[in-house]
């Protein structure tokens, strides 16, 4: 397809997946705050951490209220992570594909769209009650990832749009996984106690994996939990079932087996998915889960620089791109 | 309104009326419509009208309206209510269009080789000299089958008298058909009874047809060659058209620096490497087509494509160079240029034609100014217009001053009072004037789809149909007996 469709798609979706995320954060911290009162927004300011937006975020709003960090991530245009940029931008790159995915998903983000811009115009009643709102942006997000499993060919547009979800979600898990781990660590000393648990419950909840959590590990153990957000080999959101299956979508790409490379992008790929797929979660603690997952963006970035040099670039060399 | 909308109070006035014969009779061919429009229930034609705006908004074919934050997006206008042409009305349209392309095609390779008709001097060589459609670098070139115009958007209308003329030949590249299979699909949805029962012809074949017509050209005349479209990109307003085409074509949609020009073909910038493209239906200018050849300035095109053109190692619909045969002063030449090629009188007529290069028929015309239509030769989309009969004298003056400036790019036409058709105005139904734009494919042989776009001029009393100036469309009816 051509380098500047696949772009496109893979962008469309990455964007769709950081509004998810977004959601599903705002709308499980929503709830923890009705649970457990609190003060000075102290459960707020690291879902902007999350995002990797904090100093935007503490330039433009000195007070950093709950309503702030609300307003920041979801309806603030200047924000370019905000759940309503994060539309304008899957929109506009979902426009100039229009041609190349199913009629219905284009339709799905663009009835999105206006619906995500109408509701941020009047961004007092969803920052009063956000819980209506994410759960509208998760379940559109839903239907278009519906969209593309049940009437999607599993062509190259296919798989650049699975790509690009399945590297987005291992990068937003592996960030709330570092900023929460960090937020809880003091109350390690008195684990079991009811606060605690509806801490790590809550952890659970923001990637949908509270009950995968349950059927599989029954009593909650914060490093249990770690474990499963990392290294799960079932629960869709864990970061090593994301970049497995992130793996395979770009070998099906390239036709090449995995195992070996082709480009710079499985090279990166491959190392990556190598060492998380051979390692425990005692040596990640032992690395430092903060120094680990620091590691894991870095690399991820680098992936990412890797797949646009490989697949996305409008002026390669035309001498290497003869190959094929 | 106790029974929502109806007809009672409309009014045809003096003119041609696509639905009645007379006030409160259909004509033979809007009978079951009209029935069917008469036994709805109360307000449901504004419910469907309101359920048809959501399906195009929902589906994005939309405009951007600019001055409001956050981009505001309104849909073209759309009426509901469709425009018939009945099945006789339509034979003869279809045999004058094919009539008049293939005299067209036939100029313009000529005007491009041994120009006979200039020699001749039936059309004055400066005319087509001076013409912005005219480029001395197609001189020479011999697009594949000979077709130089493959796909063609004749804009029709009707005077008073019910009588068809041809208004502009647009052999560019001509847009809008995108809302003609758009129109009729929402249409469909709408009267689905009164559709079925009124033995409406088909227009959903256009896609077939037109990707048969691009492989038709291919160089090599492969079984499956590769083709792409090639748009300005997505800021230009018919970008939703391009997109639609190629979606339901399943050609590539390309851009200018998607495509290279590499050891003699032309390529297209793949996640897997180069791949030849073989057949471009070009939605730019040729001005802009090629950096080396035609405008040094444009960032839309591919350096050196039309070396690769000349060579014959790709196709290009429609050719380029076709612009002059729609410069409108070269129009009053068509009937000329139809006797002149084929030795036939022109099956639809034109409108009488004011040519202001010729000094006498420059001073009828600015003797008569409040009376005519003038337009710029070389402008479309309904600029550089002046419609005589409703304007001011300050305008009439200016235009006065533009013509004596550049006559050759000024003509004249008697102000025809379009045919009206009934369109949704609030709670009721008022006429508004139409035109018709049907569409011409042409590459093994000539084909008309039956139906076209009719453009709405909504404005009370309004002749200016396009788009760019508030126009909006209805779905149109070929009748198939």
């Amino acid at each position: 397809m051509l380098s500047r469709d696949a772009d496109a798609v893979y962008w469309m979706s990455r964007y769709l997946e950081r509004t998810s995320n977004i959601a599903r954060f705002l709308d499980v911290n929503w709830h923890l705050t009705l649970d457990v009162p609190e003060e000075n927004g102290e459960q707020w300011r690291p879902l902007v951490v999350t995002t990797g937006d904090h100093e935007d975020f503490q330039a433009r709003y000195p007070e950093q209220s709950p309503e702030d960090v609300l307003f920041f991530l979801i309806a603030d245009s200047r924000n370019p992570n905000s759940i309503l940029s994060g539309l304008q931008s899957a929109r506009q790159n979902a426009f100039s594909v229009r041609n190349s995915i199913p009629t219905e998903m284009w339709e799905a983000v663009n009835v999105f769209y206006h619906y995500v811009k109408d509701t941020c115009a009047r961004p007092e009643t969803i920052i009063r009650e956000p819980e209506r709102f994410c759960a509208e942006v998760k379940w559109r997000n839903l239907m278009i990832g519906g969209i593309a499993s049940d009437i999607m060919a599993n062509d190259e547009a296919w798989r650049f749009f699975n790509l690009g979800r399945l590297l987005e979600r291992a990068d937003k898990t592996s960030r709330i996984v570092d900023v929460k781990y960090f937020l809880l660590l003091p109350s390690l000393d008195h684990v079991g106690m009811a606060l605690d648990h509806v801490q790590w419950a809550a952890l659970l909840k923001a990637v949908g994996g509270f009950q995968a959590y349950r059927h599989a590990f029954g009593r909650i153990n914060p490093s249990k939990v770690v474990q499963f957000l990392i290294l799960d080999h079932d629960f869709p959101r864990s970061i090593l079932y994301c970049l497995t299956e992130a793996q395979q979508c770009l070998h099906n790409i390239t036709g090449t087996r995995i195992g070996y490379f082709s480009n710079p992008a499985e090279l990166q790929m491959g190392q990556i998915c190598s060492g998380l797929s051979y390692h425990t979660i005692e040596e990640i603690f032992e690395q430092g889960l903060h120094e680990f997952t620091d590691d894991l963006q870095m690399r991820l970035n680098v992936l990412d620089r890797a797949i646009y040099d490989t697949f996305f670039s409008r002026f390669p060399a035309i001498d290497q791109s003869q190959q094929q | 309104m106790q029974a929502g909308l109806n007809f009672d109070g409309y009014e045809m006035g003096t003119f041609y009326d696509e639905m009645f014969e007379a006030p409160g009779v259909a004509r033979s061919g809007t009978k079951l419509l009209l029935d069917k429009l008469r036994s709805l229930p109360p307000n449901e034609l504004l419910t469907r009208q309101a359920a048809a705006e959501k399906v195009f908004f929902d589906l994005g074919i939309t405009f951007s309206v600019y001055g409001h934050e956050q981009g505001t997006e309104k849909i073209f206008p759309f009426d509901i209510v469709p425009r018939v042409i009945e099945a006789r009305e339509w034979n003869f349209l279809e045999q004058g269009l094919k009539q008049r392309i293939q005299a067209l095609n036939l100029f313009l390779d000529d005007i491009y080789h041994d120009q006979k008709i200039l020699q001749d001097k039936v059309v004055p060589r400066d005319i087509i000299e001076t013409s912005a459609g005219y480029f001395p670098a197609c001189q020479g070139l011999n697009p594949p089958l000979g077709v130089w115009c493959h796909i063609t958007g004749t804009d029709l209308i009707r005077d008073e008298n019910g009588e068809f003329h041809v208004l502009e030949d647009n052999l560019r590249s001509p847009s809008g058909v995108s809302y003609v299979l758009a129109n009729r699909q929402v249409l469909k949805r709408t009267f689905p009874q009164v559709f079925s029962a009124s033995n409406v012809r088909s227009v959903d074949t256009y896609p077939s047809q037109l990707l048969e017509m691009l492989h038709s050209i291919a160089p090599l005349r492969q079984n499956r060659p590769s083709v792409a479209l090639l748009t300005p990109g997505v800021y230009n307003s018919a970008y939703f058209e391009h997109s639609f085409l190629s979606q339901q074509t399943g050609i590539e949609l390309v851009e200018g620096a998607d495509l290279v020009v590499h050891d003699g073909y032309v390529h297209m910038r793949t996640t897997k490497g180069l791949i030849k493209v073989d057949v471009i239906y070009r939605r730019i200018g040729e001005d802009f087509l090629d950096p080396q050849v035609f405008r040094a300035d444009s960032l839309l095109g591919v350096p050196g494509i039309m070396e690769v053109y000349r060579q014959g190692r790709v196709a290009l619909a429609n050719a380029p160079g076709t612009g002059v045969a729609d410069d409108k002063a070269v129009y009053a030449y068509v009937p000329a240029i139809i006797k002149y090629f084929l030795g036939e009188d022109p099956i639809i007529p034109n409108i009488p034609t004011f040519i202001c290069r010729d000094p006498k028929q420059m001073e009828h015309v600015l003797a008569n100014l409040d009376a005519l239509v003038v337009k710029a030769a070389n402008e479309s989309g309904g600029y550089g217009m002046l419609i005589g009969p409703a304007s001011t004298k300050a305008e009439q003056e200016d235009f006065a001053a533009k013509i004596r400036h550049d006559p050759r790019n000024y003509i004249a036409q008697p102000t025809i009072s379009l045919s009206r058709c009934p369109v949704i105005v609030g709670d009721h139904f008022e006429g508004r004037h139409v035109d018709l734009r049907p569409y011409v494919l042409y590459g093994n042989d000539i084909q008309v789809i039956p139906g076209g776009l009719t453009r709405v001029a909504l404005t009370k009393g309004s002749l200016v149909v396009n788009s760019s100036q508030g126009g909006g469309s209805k779905d149109t009816w070929v009748l198939g007996r």
